[in-house]
């Protein structure tokens, strides 16, 4: 739901003026236009930070919590602003702080495979920063060049490898966090394993709604001896859909496996060039890793299955600039995508894989039923859809549509025994769905664990929770600070 | 709590059915919980009975603890109190299962024998390597995070479970997660039950990813005469592209346990373990190019490393020695009936200062052995052949030592299994770590009133 473009709010000057003894004038934004940036994300949503500011430590992070606290005004941790949820947007104002000068790869443990990291550590920075070892962090979200781990912490992010190596809370072993009330605690521990409950387990996809994370520990994976990436054609996107049903159905676990339809792969490639067929109706970009031995025989067996399911043509990416061609395709494609219409609604439900070709059928008849153009792109191996609606948001009407039509698609997903959201976070997009997979009792219990460590809603109030849920609601609290006095 | 005996069990055979229901001692005594016996057994057989019978716990304010097949009701502390025992083996069903998509509900009452067989029938299995295997159910297995042999190929059940239903305690059946591979909608409060012993609720159902039976099996077992040696073996292996499904080290006395260990076929294991010696057993997976593969490189890295012996097992020999890793911590009792076994989450997990634990038991004069998990946890187990005051101040002794070994190699310690006197004196969990104040508040969130398995957790919980 577009938020209806929220009043530009300032702060009360006393408010700025302690931000500022905390952490210098340079660092504090409040002013309107300096804040404009901060009110978009990745999604369709909007919100305006009262104002945002760069703490470089936890003891910053602590401080502007606590001054927060007592002035009774919300908190939004942000990373680099790519979720596609709205997850880091200042529904209700309040201050913004964005961690981007916490970006300090803290320790570096090669041979036990662990990194400490500030949460504002770009993924792929670290990556490079291990690869020297062989090593590297398996998340990798399409923003990878540009998100941030703390960002991927709060989300729980994904990425097209997530297929064989899981989500970033399997790649997470502990916390430092920072409570509403300026608390700084740790929780997990180096290994992982931890007495009690894990709340490590916990805190990773909290969204920011139960603490801010102001260190992470990971855990770093050992890069594969062998990779092969296959480019399959299909003339029919059921062929292409019925391949990943049966290649999941086979028990062949690839190590990433995404599809892209005919339609979005022409658009990308006129941009990126990536060497996608053009009068193909569907490609799937599939990726064997392991040992060489064990890439030879799932490429023979990924192989077969194409074929038997009319595949045009394998290809395999005869050497690693083909390979990362092909993948800044399929990572770059919702950037493409932008070169066509003024916005886009990407949609992240999750089916079972077995019934992967009847959704995109259905998803093709709801698109037709509301004059959309539905692209699909999506990591197909997980069951994760990511349909792309193209809209106008000029357009009053459209935009309407476009929410409608991917309510839908959403409420299908979970008939059919799926999710509302993989991997992008339910944020303030999707709270309003949430009643679709959570009963009362359910939202009864979630809104207990959140009070116990968010118990005013002062982090990242309006998320996750649906606000016009009778039971369970989470009331962003009003800010009481707001002035219209800028400093 | 102000209802007696009679009166539970006669108002739970109102709320559920006399046939759901059994007070005998002899019953009761089946669940008793270090010596702790319930005054009544309910069996229900669907999660509207289990929310029944909370509710009626609830209102009662008496204490449950909800029980599989009672093979680790020994983990934790003494209940402080204990009305209760909510057998959950009447819930037993699988519940959906779509091979095609890898995925799966089971009740939590279910056994891993059954499930595994039904898996088996479709050529997949859930990576459970956990001891007591033959006789507990999936339910307990969750609610233990009993140690999995195959952790260093599938992960803990963290990796792999997707969702649970459970009834908390405030009588509500909530779900958390669900049935997909891939899910961030809401809190993953289904992470939260593993390893909860019991205290966060009634576990009534847990969705799992399931996993292709491998086509086959191989297992090395190599000796070492220094601990030294087997950590440049771990560190070479870890370097290499291979990714082993299991890998287990055992001591010298652990080795023995194992070798003693009769399989089905009533016959001793051969004699692959040389006496004194330290020793790690490799199993891997695959089809016959890869085993060779496996099998020709681990035998190369044993040789570099300075193995004094290595042998590669033939198949019926490769299954008896995966069950006896497997059941290794349910072993140890038999021959030590007041075997304490410690868990230790160190990191790195096993390092050359484990010899520090075998001097510290050698000071006591009680007997131990060290085994572990490449991925986690150590065991350090001390078997006394004796169980008299001056033992337990000893073995109380050596505790603190532990827990104070386990800090200082970024981790904790618990103990997993040990006599109940030896609870009067120690916390198995160990000194109170900084995150107490984090646990209560997720048990208060889970379990206003206190019912579920009041006292046997962390931080007094």
């Amino acid at each position: 739901m577009l938020a209806e473009g929220l009043a530009p709010k300032s702060l009360h000057r006393d408010v700025i003026r302690g931000l500022q003894a905390i952490l210098g004038t340079s660092t504090v934004l409040y002013r309107p236009e300096d804040l404009l940036l901060y009110e978009y994300d990745g999604s369709v949503e909007k919100g305006r930070p009262g104002a945002v500011v760069f703490p470089a430590t936890t003891r910053h992070v602590s401080r502007v919590v606590r001054l927060a606290a007592e002035h009774d005004i919300p908190i939004i941790g942000r990373g680099a602003g790519t979720g596609l949820s709205g997850g880091a947007l200042a529904r209700t104002g309040g201050i913004m702080i964005v961690f981007a000068r916490m970006n300090q790869i803290l320790e570096l443990d090669l041979e036990n495979q662990r990194a400490v990291v500030q949460p504002g550590v770009v993924n792929y920075e670290l990556t490079r920063a291990v690869e020297h070892a062989g090593l590297y962090f398996a998340p990798d979200p399409s923003s990878w060049k540009s998100c941030t781990i703390g960002g991927n912490v709060a989300e729980n992010a994904g990425g097209p490898h997530t297929l064989a190596y899981g989500v970033t809370s399997n790649h997470v072993s502990a916390l430092e966090l920072v409570l509403p009330d300026g608390e700084i605690c740790h929780v997990g521990s180096r290994h992982g394993d931890s007495l009690g409950y894990d709340l490590a387990g916990l805190f990773v996809g909290s969204e920011g709604t139960l603490a801010l994370v102001t260190e992470i520990t990971v855990k770093l994976l050992r890069k594969p001896e062998s990779v092969k990436t296959l480019l399959a054609i299909f003339d029919r996107v059921d062929h292409a859909s019925e391949t990943v049903a049966e290649i999941t159905a086979r028990a062949i676990t690839p190590a990433a496996c995404e599809m892209l339809d005919g339609w979005t792969l022409r658009a990308v490639e006129d941009f990126i060039h990536a060497g996608f067929p053009l009068d193909s109706a569907a490609v799937l970009l599939i990726e064997l890793e392991g040992l060489a031995e064990v890439v030879a025989d799932q490429a023979a067996a990924v192989e077969e299955v194409c074929r038997e399911h009319h595949a045009r043509e394998v290809r395999v990416a005869r050497d690693e600039q083909e390979r990362e061609l092909l993948w800044k395709g399929r990572k770059n494609a919702f950037g493409a995508l932008g070169r066509i219409a003024p916005s886009n609604y990407v949609l992240d439900g999750v089916i079972p894989r077995s019934k992967i070709p009847q959704a995109l059928r259905r998803i093709q008849e709801i698109g037709e039923r509301y004059h959309f153009k539905i692209g699909n792109i999506f990591h197909a191996g997980d069951g994760n859809l990511h349909p792309i609606v193209l809209f106008d948001p000029r357009d009053a009407g459209q935009y309407q549509r476009a929410i409608e039509a991917s309510a839908e698609i959403i409420r299908y997903c979970v008939a059919i025994g799926g999710a509302l959201t993989g991997e992008h976070g339910v944020g303030m997009e999707k709270s309003e769905l949430m009643p679709l997979l959570f009963s009362d009792d359910d939202f009864a219990l979630m809104r207990r664990i959140h009070d116990a460590f968010n118990p005013h809603s002062a982090l990242n109030p309006g998320k996750i929770f649906p606000l016009n849920k009778g039971c369970g609601e989470i009331t962003p609290r009003a800010q009481a600070a707001v002035r219209a006095v800028p400093l | 709590m102000n209802t007696t005996t009679t009166n539970v069990a006669a108002r739970l055979e109102i709320l559920v059915g006399a046939d759901r229901v059994n007070s005998t001692s002899e019953s009761c005594a089946k669940f008793a919980v270090d010596g702790v016996i319930p005054s009544a057994v309910a069996r229900p057989a669907s999660s509207a009975e289990v929310v029944e019978i909370v509710r009626f716990a609830k209102s009662e304010r008496l204490a449950l603890i909800p029980c599989g097949d009672c093979t680790k009701l020994g983990i934790g502390m003494p209940p402080a109190h204990y009305d209760i025992a909510l057998d959950m083996t009447g819930l037993n069903q699988i519940t959906y299962y779509d091979p095609g998509d890898l995925t799966l509900s089971v009740d939590a009452g279910m056994h891993l024998t059954q499930l595994a067989a039904a898996l088996a029938q479709q050529q997949q299995f859930l990576p459970f390597g956990v001891p007591f295997f033959e006789e507990c159910t999936v339910g307990g297995t969750i609610a233990s995070n009993i140690g999995s042999t195959l952790r260093p190929g599938y992960g803990s059940a963290r990796d792999f479970l997707l969702g649970a239903e459970f009834v908390n305690g405030a009588a509500t059946l909530t779900k958390s997660g669900g049935r997909v591979v891939k899910n961030v909608t809401g809190y993953d409060l289904h992470k939260l039950l593993i390893g909860s012993l019991g205290t966060l609720g009634a576990i009534t159902r847990l969705n799992f990813r399931t996993f292709p039976l491998p086509e086959g099996y191989g297992h090395l077992v190599s000796s070492f005469s220094s601990v030294d040696s087997v950590v440049r073996f771990q560190a070479m292996i870890a370097q290499s592209p291979l990714t082993p499904s299991s890998f287990d080290i055992l001591g010298p006395e652990a080795a023995q346990v194992v070798a003693e260990f009769k399989d089905n076929r009533d016959s001793a294991l051969p004699s692959w373990f040389s006496r004194g010696e330290w020793h790690v057993c490799i199993g891997f997976e695959g089809t016959e190019t890869i085993l060779r593969r496996y099998s020709s490189e681990l035998v190369q890295y044993a040789q570099q490393c300075g193995a004094s012996n290595y042998n590669l097992l033939e198949k019926a020999d490769d299954k008896s020695l995966g069950g006896a890793l497997r059941e290794l911590v349910n072993l140890l009792p038999y021959s030590a009936p007041a075997a304490t076994i410690f868990k230790i989450n160190a990191f790195p997990v096993f390092s050359p200062e484990v010899i520090n634990l075998r001097s510290l038991a050698e000071r006591f004069s009680v007997p131990c052995c060290i085994f572990a998990n490449s991925s986690g946890p150590l065991y350090f187990a001390l078997r006394p052949d004796d169980l008299n005051d001056k033992r337990i101040d000893s073995l109380a002794h050596i505790a603190s030592a532990v827990f104070e070994y386990a800090a200082a190699h970024n981790g904790s310690a618990s103990i997993l299994f040990c006599p109940t006197a030896l609870k009067r004196i120690v916390n198995i969990w160990g000194p109170t770590k900084n995150d107490a104040a984090f646990m209560r508040r997720v048990k208060n969130a889970f379990d206003p009133e206190n019912i579920f398995a009041p006292g046997r957790f962390v931080a007094g919980i």
